[in-house]
């Protein structure tokens, strides 16, 4: 420890602060600060970045290469698709979640920590807060998303600025549904351990039944019931329709790899999706926001 | 806060949790400038008074004013005039020191012009300037209080809440807090509203409510609470401390008990009864010495224990309601 300087020291002219009356510019400052706060989390905590990265690349490279021989061998008509470029989208989407999900936990943690009560005691509006928490989620998952956008080339996805652009504003929509989702549930808990063990409980089924891993075409339709009911599914599609968009493949392969998702045999169009995604994520935030308001 | 008005005004304030009443229809004036202190053992209802003032609990009855504002129709306006600081950290280890008031400025809406001088300020005051680039994980924990309470000063709000502020800290970090504590009312216009359990620091504050079991038993200064106990503590060794025990009570009716090995007991006039106590004890007497009443005693005559027995008893259920409370 270091000692205390004893003896306090004079202070010769005190600022004086006068603090505003509470209005849309105040909430907004409120908005920026809880945002910038989980950049610079973010941006300190390196090991983080690099933990978040480990399993969408075993996914990738581990699992990829390794079911891509399986196709190989057996022969398949589909060899001139990378099963590596065709999970890209969903090992994306994938890290994304999982960084989402995170940033929301940190409600939880500040909770334990005290930080949660800091914020809100502050004379700002509780939504100020959660929307910076969600935006701030949402940017952090999209940093780390981006990331995996840079290793396009190891899964066969070429460069294109544009492309990638494309892939980046859709992960941001994508990271701020969930985020939403996350910071609802931390709103109920509060402790570390069980929002842990939900949020494994619920991001497992959802990457499962989303598309992230398999096409959602031909299959039995128990399973075909679930994806549609899956939020993450029109996170996913997206991604991979942008991607699919720029490979030069027979139309037979892009229907084989690139169906869509369909409703009762209506393919549901992209910006449908987007919409699914971006309302999900205002209803989710606006449930978080009800909760922390009557919450003290 | 009109001049000259009150800077807290609470009036029958009363919390329930359930069946228990935490705090049991309460009444107090703070005057501007005063430093006040709450004094009570554990669980006798000071932290749940300070945080229905704080706006953070609702009072299940009464009223409060504090910087001229009602705690419950205008909590926004009291919440922009006070400062707080919390028994439990509230701080955020990843952030440096000065990071930590930048967030706390930019939620308090402080205008950007004068962020950074102010809290070039209230870092120097508190002596932390030199470690303001540092990471508050890495600071001591009488650093981070001190770091809370320039904090909790960031914004110059008219009241300071500070609840258990040396709690925890080693006795050199508490009078360093002290110090600082005492500064701030001369350096800003500022009233302080404390709550301890520490019967020397109470002995800081202008004025000091006792509270007991949800209730303010007794609130004055420091010198009129001891002097209207009137009896001052003597304390003896003797040869046989048991008869002189009994002897004390048949022959001068004075109760007295064992305390820290010497046998103490409370009387009016300490000096002029030493004489008499000489004459007519009949065990031979060691040593002697008189003192004044301490808090101690003023909490004592008024609740009829130490406040380390009120702690140590039926508090600990009230304590572990409040820690769920607070979660």
């Amino acid at each position: 420890m270091t000692s205390p300087t004893g003896a306090a020291r004079p202070v010769a002219d005190v600022v004086r602060v006068r603090v505003p009356e509470p209005g849309l510019r105040q909430d907004l400052r409120a908005v920026k600060v809880v945002l910038h706060r989980e950049l610079i989390r973010f941006w300190r905590d390196k090991l983080r970045m690099v933990s978040g990265l480990v399993q969408p690349v075993l996914w990738l490279l581990v699992m990829g290469t390794g079911l891509s021989n399986l196709m190989a061998a057996g022969g398949g008509p589909h060899g001139e698709v990378d099963l590596k470029t065709f999970i890209f989208p969903g090992v994306c989407a994938m890290s994304v979640m999982f960084t989402a999900m995170f940033s929301a936990g940190s409600i939880v943690w500040d909770r334990e920590f005290g930080f949660l009560r800091e914020m809100l005691v502050a004379p700002v509006s509780r939504s100020a807060i959660v929307i910076g928490k969600c935006i701030g989620g949402a940017l952090v998952a999209t940093l780390q998303g981006a990331v995996i956008v840079a290793l396009a080339g190891l899964a066969g996805v070429p460069y294109d600025p544009a492309l990638l652009a494309e892939l980046l504003g859709l992960m941001f929509l994508g990271a701020f549904a969930l985020t939403g989702f996350g910071v609802m549930m931390a709103a109920r808990i509060k402790q570390m351990q069980s929002f842990f063990a939900l949020i494994q409980m619920a991001m497992m089924p959802m990457m499962f039944l989303s598309g992230a891993l398999y096409p959602l075409n031909g299959l039995p339709t128990w399973l075909t019931v679930l994806t549609r009911f899956n939020p993450l599914t029109y996170a996913v599609d997206p991604l991979r329709q942008a991607v699919f968009s720029r490979l030069d493949l027979s139309p037979a392969l892009q229907r084989t790899f690139n169906p869509g998702v369909t409703w009762n045999g209506w393919v549901v169009p992209v910006w449908l999706e987007i919409a699914i995604v971006v309302g999900m994520g205002a209803a989710l935030m606006g449930v978080a926001i009800l909760e922390f308001r009557h919450a003290d | 806060m009109p001049d000259g008005g009150p800077a807290v005004e609470v009036d029958g304030l009363i919390k329930r949790f359930g069946d228990m009443e935490a705090v049991r229809g309460i009444g107090f004036t703070v005057r501007p400038g005063e430093i006040f202190g709450f004094l009570g053992p554990n669980g006798a209802g000071k932290s749940t008074t300070i945080n229905m003032l704080c706006t953070l609990l609702k009072p299940s009855g009464g009223r409060a004013r504090v910087a001229g504002h009602d705690v419950v129709s205008e909590r926004d306006s009291v919440r922009r005039n006070i400062g707080l600081v919390f028994q439990d950290p509230t701080l955020d280890g990843y952030l440096s020191g000065e990071q930590n008031l930048r967030f706390h400025a930019e939620l308090y809406g402080v205008p950007r012009s004068v962020t950074g001088e102010r809290i070039r300020q209230v870092l120097e005051m508190v002596g932390l300037w030199e470690r303001r680039r540092d990471l508050v994980q890495t600071y001591s924990g009488g650093m981070k209080r001190r770091l809370e309470i320039a904090r909790g000063l960031l914004h110059s709000p008219r009241v300071l809440f500070l609840d258990e502020p040396t709690v925890g800290l080693d006795p050199q970090t508490r009078a360093s807090i002290w110090d600082y504590i005492r500064q701030l009312k001369d350096a800003e216009e500022i009233t302080i509203f404390m709550t301890t359990h520490y019967m020397d620091e109470a002995e800081f504050c202008d004025r000091i409510a006792i509270m007991d079991s949800g209730r303010i038993v007794a609130l004055d200064t420091p010198e009129a609470l001891k002097a209207g106990v009137g009896k001052d503590r003597v304390r003896i060794q003797t040869a046989d401390d048991e008869a002189a025990i009994t002897a004390l009570k048949e022959r001068f009716d004075l109760d007295a008990v064992m305390s820290e090995g010497v046998v103490a007991f409370p009387v009016a006039s300490g000096e002029a009864f030493v004489p008499r106590l000489f004459a007519g004890l009949g065990v031979p007497i060691r040593s002697v010495s008189v003192s004044r009443p301490s808090l101690d005693d003023v909490f004592m005559s008024f609740t009829g224990s130490t406040i380390r027995d009120a702690e140590a008893g039926s508090s600990d259920r009230l304590r572990m309601t409040m820690r769920a409370m607070r979660r």
